[in-house]
């Protein structure tokens, strides 16, 4: 054992002990931290007369203060004549509507509706003309999907915005991309189908329900990924990563230089 | 120079010219009556508070016309100081025009005032400072014998007590460990060429190639890519795999709403209404400052943002450039469709694609979309 009493009484032993420790810390709060669940997606309803004046009444007393009584729009937010039920229910299955407060980006908040609140308020303003419609569980199921077409689709008109790793990203004058982690497959389908916000517009007849599947199952396969050095550093890329190996690096070139003059003892 | 060592020892005004010392072999003693700068009086007494140099120059008119050039300088250069602290006072920078005005005051006013300065200081020098050859004594350069001694000494104990002398296997392995590391640059350097060409200048589009959807690979029909506000990224048709190819080819579609669009006329740049079909427009991917894939488009303000360094185009003028250091617009790839009702392209990109080069030349930026 007199080997171990000679490590610990070299001076670099407290340095080596420290490091050690944080490593440790580190590796432990990576293994806590790596895993999270993608929420279930949602089943739209039937639409019978009953939904829709259901719907209406909704309408009236949460979103008609901005966008009219019949849905016509004001100066503060646009029409919904012909948006669809897909777009009402991406709008508030996130949160996004009703909207607290008029901004540059709606943000994604917890929603008060229920499912079936939401379905109500959709076929309202999809029974005020056309639009695309709420997608089936069957619509947006992944399981038989290529998710490598779906990466190189993700990457080639997604990714842009988007991050490679669908963590979201800035855009002009205070509006942005928002993180991809939390959608639903339902909500990733509709928002390429109605192009919310700033988003451009994926239709059908583009890029194919099919290609759109493929898209989702490469999105929500992203959250499984494990990081391979134990931390996301948030997944924006080479930035942080950057940063990290920069003040890491020199941290252990201080290491390096202090080990070298550190005199050694005569034994 | 040894035909001047006769010169050596040959006292200064001997030959009657006032101020020109004879040139001397460096190394060599200096002559019997050069003046030291150490203020230790010479060895005939001569006094360390005598004049070195000569208190008046040896022309005195032109000397007085040199100073009134070198003031004349000076004072230029103080005015351009002053106009460049009113010029970046005065001069508004919140629009592009505006701050071309003020980049182009700020800075030829800040190059003359350096510019005069410097032209003064020079004539200065030249016309009015005296041309006199003064020696300094300096100490030996070389170290005392028992310090180069004692170096020595260190050096050998060194090179000894390292084991570089006694241990050759470390010695020669380190030689061995040195020389390919010193010829890796010479090898990475040689794929620096062949130069480029004119491959800059063109990309695999031709008339009637078709677009595909990058990624299925698929062609588009102009009637299903009819939603306005839609965005799709496409390359040419049997190069989806040629990663060369479609680094410069990779090109971008937007729908737009009829009426959107602004439509380049005669001297005003913006979209070109012939190159279009039914308000699709086709840009190429590449942005025109470094080649970053540029196709954050917002539907809702039509810009186009490339993520690199925050450029933004106009897509619905041309892809003129809104802000952010690319200097030209986003090339338009003139488009139409075929018999099939398939987008493909009517040509190649009128101008060169991707990050603007010196030899591209002024067509390249003039509007490139007319």
């Amino acid at each position: 054992m007199s080997w171990i009493t000679a490590l610990r009484r070299r001076p670099v032993a407290g340095y080596a002990v420290v490091l050690l420790g944080l490593v440790a810390i580190g590796v432990g709060y990576g293994a806590l931290t790596g895993q999270s669940s993608p929420a279930s997606a949602a089943t739209p309803g039937t639409v019978s007369p009953q939904t829709i004046a259901q719907g209406k009444a909704l309408f009236a007393v949460t979103c008609a203060t901005c966008h009219g009584m019949n849905a016509q729009g004001t100066s503060q937010a646009p029409s919904l004549i012909g948006v669809g039920a897909a777009a009402v229910d991406f709008q508030m299955s996130t949160g996004r509507m009703p909207a607290k407060e008029v901004g540059p980006e709606m943000d994604r908040k917890p929603t008060t509706f229920s499912t079936k609140q939401i379905h109500a308020i959709a076929a309202y303003v999809a029974s005020l003309g056309g639009g695309p419609g709420i997608p089936s569980a069957a619509e947006v199921s992944t399981s038989g999907a290529n998710v490598a077409l779906g990466q190189s689709l993700f990457i080639t008109d997604c990714a842009q915005c988007h991050n490679f790793d669908g963590a979201g990203g800035a855009l002009t004058y205070g509006k942005f991309a928002p993180a991809l982690t939390q959608s639903t497959p339902t909500q990733i389908f509709e928002a390429m189908l109605t192009g919310p916000e700033a988003m451009p517009v994926f239709p059908d007849t583009t890029i194919t329900p099919a290609q759109k599947r493929d898209i989702i199952a490469y999105v929500t396969k992203l959250r499984a990924e494990p990081n391979p050095g134990g931390f996301s550093l948030g997944r924006i890329g080479p930035v942080t990563e950057g940063i990290v190996g920069y003040l890491g690096g020199i941290g252990v070139l201080v290491f390096l230089a202090l080990w070298i003059t550190i005199k050694r003892r005569e034994s | 120079m040894s035909e001047m060592q006769p010169s050596q020892g040959i006292p200064l005004e001997e030959d009657g010219g006032p101020s020109r010392a004879p040139h001397r072999v460096i190394g060599t003693p200096p002559p019997a009556k050069a003046r030291t700068l150490l203020g230790r009086p010479d060895a005939d007494g001569e006094s360390a508070t005598e004049r070195w140099l000569p208190a008046e120059p040896a022309n005195p008119a032109k000397a007085k016309k040199a100073e009134r050039l070198v003031a004349a300088c000076f004072i230029l250069s103080m005015l351009a100081s002053v106009g460049f602290i009113a010029a970046y006072v005065g001069l508004e920078v919140h629009s592009v025009d505006a701050t071309l005005r003020s980049n182009l005051a700020l800075g030829l006013s800040m190059s003359v005032a350096f510019l005069a300065m410097g032209v003064g200081a020079t004539i200065w020098v030249r016309h009015l400072t005296p041309e006199v050859e003064l020696v300094e004594e300096r100490h030996p350069l070389a170290s005392t014998e028992e310090d180069r001694a004692e170096f020595e000494k260190t050096f050998t104990e060194g090179a000894e007590a390292s084991g570089f002398t006694k241990r050759p296997l470390l010695r020669r392995t380190l030689i061995a460990a040195s020389v390919p590391l010193a010829a890796a640059p010479l090898v990475v350097l040689r794929d620096m060429g062949p130069l480029p060409g004119t491959s800059l200048r063109h990309t695999v589009w031709r008339k009637g190639m078709r677009m595909v959807v990058y990624g299925p690979n698929t062609p588009l029909r102009a009637a299903d890519f009819n939603t306005p506000g839609q965005m799709i990224t496409v390359v040419p048709e049997g190069y989806a795999e040629d990663q060369n190819v479609l680094a410069k080819a990779t090109t971008i579609i937007i729908k737009f709403a009829p009426g959107q669009l602004q439509w380049a006329r005669p001297g005003v740049p913006g979209t070109v209404q012939n190159w279009t079909v039914d308000n699709i427009v086709a840009y190429s991917k590449i942005c025109t400052h470094v080649g970053c894939p540029v196709a954050l488009y917002e539907q809702t303000t039509h810009h186009i943002l490339c993520p690199c360094h925050q450029s933004t185009f106009d897509a619905t003028n041309g892809a003129q450039v809104l802000f952010g250091p690319a200097p030209r617009p986003l090339p338009q790839l003139p488009i139409s469709t075929d018999a099939q009702g398939y987008l493909i392209a009517t040509s190649d990109y009128h101008v060169p694609v991707g990050p603007s080069f010196w030899e591209l030349g002024a067509s390249g930026f003039s509007g490139g979309n007319e």
